[in-house]
């Protein structure tokens, strides 16, 4: 078994490896690989694997890619991972990409996929449209429709038709991936010192872009690791982070909130990662419905789906309660609408419960958090020195 | 004289169509007709009709009070409620209209909705608008119709098959639920007969730009022309008779050689013929204009007058085909075909409408427009090689409208327009 330290500091490669060589490597290793990027948030990448595919996961350029072609198609006020995908597709470091999906999250993703059409990057273009009704036999049904989409475009390209076999055989390491990362947060939330949250981060986002068997030999071990008394505890608060699940937030924003006194024992910084909550049914003949329904009545919420049936301020109340984080840290990307329409819902509703916020915005490609790490700071002081009240229960 | 007598003729009808309308609503609790909220694209005003309910558009309420200059109190009333700056500026202004006591245009309180109908065409942000005003009204029915994304350009079967499953399972049993009628669908298909009339005479106004001048403006009066059709008349006698009296109005020009008519009279002379992408302002929507007339700038078609329904390129409601017609109508606004597709027909009518210029109004908090909008400039600009112009504002929020920027870009534009026409005409003398 490697070190936890050793396992770290390979995650932290290949997470910002924005030439994407180890999927690069992986579909060279054999003919008829492919390899489809995805933009956040979620995607069943099961679908892909089954196919005799690689998902990757394609977060932006952070603050490690300089934009200078993708700031051309883009307005001031518009988020920043649009422009820093298309710098990323423009300088070529996409190319050993077949295909590209794209989500249904905002406008801004879903006319990046025009804009991937009109310059004719990759083999194929899909803009996943994620039904919003909820019932199995209409959105359900329609979700399979997408997902058979998708299958058919990587068949025209390898010829490797999908049976229930293979599907279900994908869908078991993608639960085990999920398990055990539930897992790392399960430990976190009581032990938080045993692994920071920038080393989950690091482990889970380079889950994007190495082969699921690969990254589940890494979660085995993480998860063995953490299992030992490691680390030292801290005086921080615990809280959560909201609102982040699309455009990253740099490395050092998310290590300056644990610093500041912050312990992040939940987030959704890679919601993709986690959207489905608890294992797919990996014994059916009908394993694309098995997908469907996992996503209708199992997924987390999320600012992209539409949420009147089962509103997403008690689904986030309810994880502040269960994970025994002492408040919320909003934290939306600059001119992200889902994020920010939801600010209000989520803020009104907090008051009302009384659980305690702070709320700030950022942008992937800044890396200077002197103000945000005072209003973090601040924000866990206030709960540590003037504690009275317990979380109103939900 | 004359001509002008029938253009008011077209003006009062719509003025008596939209206070009549303000009027039912203020009148709903003594009629007892139920309300539905619902938006501009992808309104299904037919079957709305058919279960006898009246309807609002939030947006319209939006744009309406950014017109009478309310909507800079709205908007940070709503900010004051802990909506962001940088986002939908209806939306914002809807939310602060309502917290200030929902008051509309005619002066009345503008009814709460028993049903929120969310079509959900080709803007995200009416998702969330929707979950924002459900938390607001908790006794509204809300029912939401998924509109699949025109993502590969086409409107496949399965597509229209989900919506129409959403319409037969979902959406009908709902609003009989809610009004106690049953569905009518002799009555729907009467109404999509009017509407496929009413499309064909709407195609035909925004036609006439092919004239030389061009007898109307058709993003600035065009916004006007597209009220009856697109604020719940669409599938009524009153539309096709509004639009009737307005082809004639507009053909007499035609006659006459007349330009558009604008706030300060008659366009005496036509410079240039733009085609514009994206919506207009509304905060200083005459100002705005102004800038184009007093330089002789006529918009011969626009992105936005499509919002509501794309019916220039042959589609129309199928009354043989009811529901399908709908969803159909649904996935064919302008903000649900992607942009490719928005492409083709920016350049369609560039060539049809042999504009001068290609000018995108990019608004600061609508995305659905926005986002894009300088890749598809840079295509047309390859493609036909049409002079591009670009400049920003917003919808409703008056902060984000600065008239010297604009009017210093447009003039900017169209020097460079002025020049494009020597240098071919003098290309054309030596040839």
């Amino acid at each position: 078994m490697k070190s936890l330290e050793q396992l770290i500091n390979e995650c932290k490669e290949q997470a910002f490896d924005l030439k994407f060589t180890r999927a690069k490597e992986w579909k060279e290793e054999k003919e008829g690989r492919v390899l489809v990027g995805y933009m956040p948030i979620y995607f069943p990448r099961e679908v892909i694997h089954a196919a005799g595919g690689m998902a990757v996961g394609i977060m932006g350029g952070g603050d490690r890619k300089q934009i200078i072609k993708g700031d051309a198609y883009y307005q001031s006020y518009i988020c920043h991972i649009p422009r820093s995908i298309l710098e990323l597709a423009l300088d070529k470091h996409l190319d050993h990409i077949d295909g590209f999906i794209f989500p249904s999250i905002c406008d801004v993703i879903r006319n990046l996929s025009g804009i991937f059409r009109q310059q004719k990057i990759g083999k194929f273009v899909k803009y996943m449209d994620f039904p919003q009704n909820f019932l199995p036999e209409i959105g359900g049904v329609f979700y399979q429709q997408e997902m058979e989409h998708v299958m058919h475009y990587i068949k025209e390209i390898n010829g490797v038709e999908v049976t229930a076999e293979k599907l279900n055989h994908s869908i078991g390491l993608y639960n085990r991936n999920r398990e055990m990362i539930e897992f790392i947060y399960d430990i976190r939330q009581e032990f938080p010192w045993r692994l920071s949250i920038e080393d989950v981060y690091h482990i889970i986002r380079a889950g994007m872009v190495i082969p699921v068997e690969e990254h589940n030999a890494i979660l085995e071990q993480v998860c063995e690791h953490i299992k030992e008394n490691i680390g030292e505890p801290q005086d921080k608060i615990k809280i959560v982070v909201s609102g982040a699940f699309c455009e990253q937030p740099a490395v050092g924003l998310i290590r300056a909130i644990e610093q500041a006194g912050c312990y992040v024992v939940d987030d959704d910084y890679m919601l993709g990662s986690r959207m489905i909550l608890g294992d797919i049914d990996t014994t059916t003949d009908k394993p694309l419905e098995a997908i469907s329904q996992a996503y209708i009545n199992q997924s987390q919420y999320s600012s992209s789906i539409y949420d009147v049936h089962d509103p997403k301020e008690y689904r986030l109340a309810k994880i502040v309660k269960d994970r025994g984080a002492d408040g919320v840290i909003f934290a939306s990307a600059s001119f992200c609408d889902p994020s920010l329409l939801d600010a209000p819902i989520f803020q009104n509703a907090f008051d009302r419960m009384g659980i305690r916020y702070i709320a700030f915005q950022y942008s992937e490609n800044i890396n200077q958090f002197k103000v945000i790490k005072e209003q973090v700071g601040t924000f866990s002081d206030s709960i540590k020195l003037w504690e009275d009240e317990p979380v109103e229960t939900v | 004289m004359a001509q002008e007598a029938q253009k008011e003729k077209s003006m009062i009808i719509q003025k008596e169509m939209v206070s009549g309308l303000f009027n039912d609503l203020a009148k709903a609790k003594e009629t007892g007709k139920k309300v539905c909220y619902t938006f501009i694209p992808g309104n299904l005003s037919e079957l709305i009709r058919v279960f006898d309910m009246l309807i609002v558009y939030p947006e319209i309420n939006a744009l309406q009070s950014a017109m009478r200059k309310k909507s800079a109190t709205y908007i940070k009333e709503a900010e004051r409620h802990a909506h962001s700056e940088d986002v939908c500026t209806y939306v914002k202004c809807d939310v602060g209209m309502m917290l200030k006591g929902n008051i509309g245009p005619t002066g009345e309180k503008i009814p709460e909705p028993d049903v929120l109908l969310l079509s959900y065409t080709g803007c995200f942000t009416f998702m969330k608008w929707f979950e924002t005003l459900k938390r607001e009204y908790p006794n509204a029915e809300v029912i939401m119709i998924h509109t699949p994304y025109q993502e590969n350009a086409e409107m496949t079967p399965q597509m229209t098959q989900y919506m129409v499953k959403q319409l037969k399972e979902v959406v009908i049993p709902k609003f009989e639920k809610v009004t106690g009628i049953k569905y009518d669908e002799a009555k729907l298909k009467r109404h999509l007969e009017l509407s496929a009339e009413a499309e064909d005479w709407i195609t035909k106004i925004f036609d006439t730009t092919k004239h030389r001048p061009s007898p109307i403006d058709a993003y600035f009066a065009g916004v006007y022309y597209i009220g009856p059709i697109n604020i719940g008349f669409r599938g009524t006698q009153q539309a096709v008779d509004y639009y009737k009296e307005l082809y004639k109005e507009i053909m007499l020009r035609v006659e006459q050689g007349l330009g558009p008519i604008t706030p300060e009279g008659e366009m005496k002379e036509e410079k240039f013929r733009l085609v514009v992408e994206g919506p207009p302002n509304w905060t200083n929507f005459r100002e705005f204009w102004k800038i184009f007339y007093d330089m002789g700038a006529v918009i011969v078609a626009s992105s936005y007058t499509k919002v509501g329904g794309v019916y220039d390129m042959g589609w129309r409601h199928d009354p043989s085909r009811p529901l399908e017609a709908l969803a159909e109508y649904c996935m064919n606004c302008y903000t649900n075909l992607n942009l490719p597709q928005r492409v083709d027909l920016l350049a369609k009518c560039i060539e049809d409408y042999e504009a001068d210029g290609y000018l995108t109004n990019s608004i600061k908090s609508c995305n659905s427009f926005s986002a894009g909008q300088l890749g598809m400039m840079r295509e047309i600009e390859d493609r036909l090689e049409v002079p591009v112009g670009f400049i920003e504002s917003d919808l409703v929020d008056p902060r984000y409208f600065s008239y010297s920027n604009i009017k210093n870009r447009l003039e900017s534009y169209f020097q460079m327009l002025e020049q494009r026409k020597l240098i071919k005409a003098h290309e054309a003398a030596e040839a």
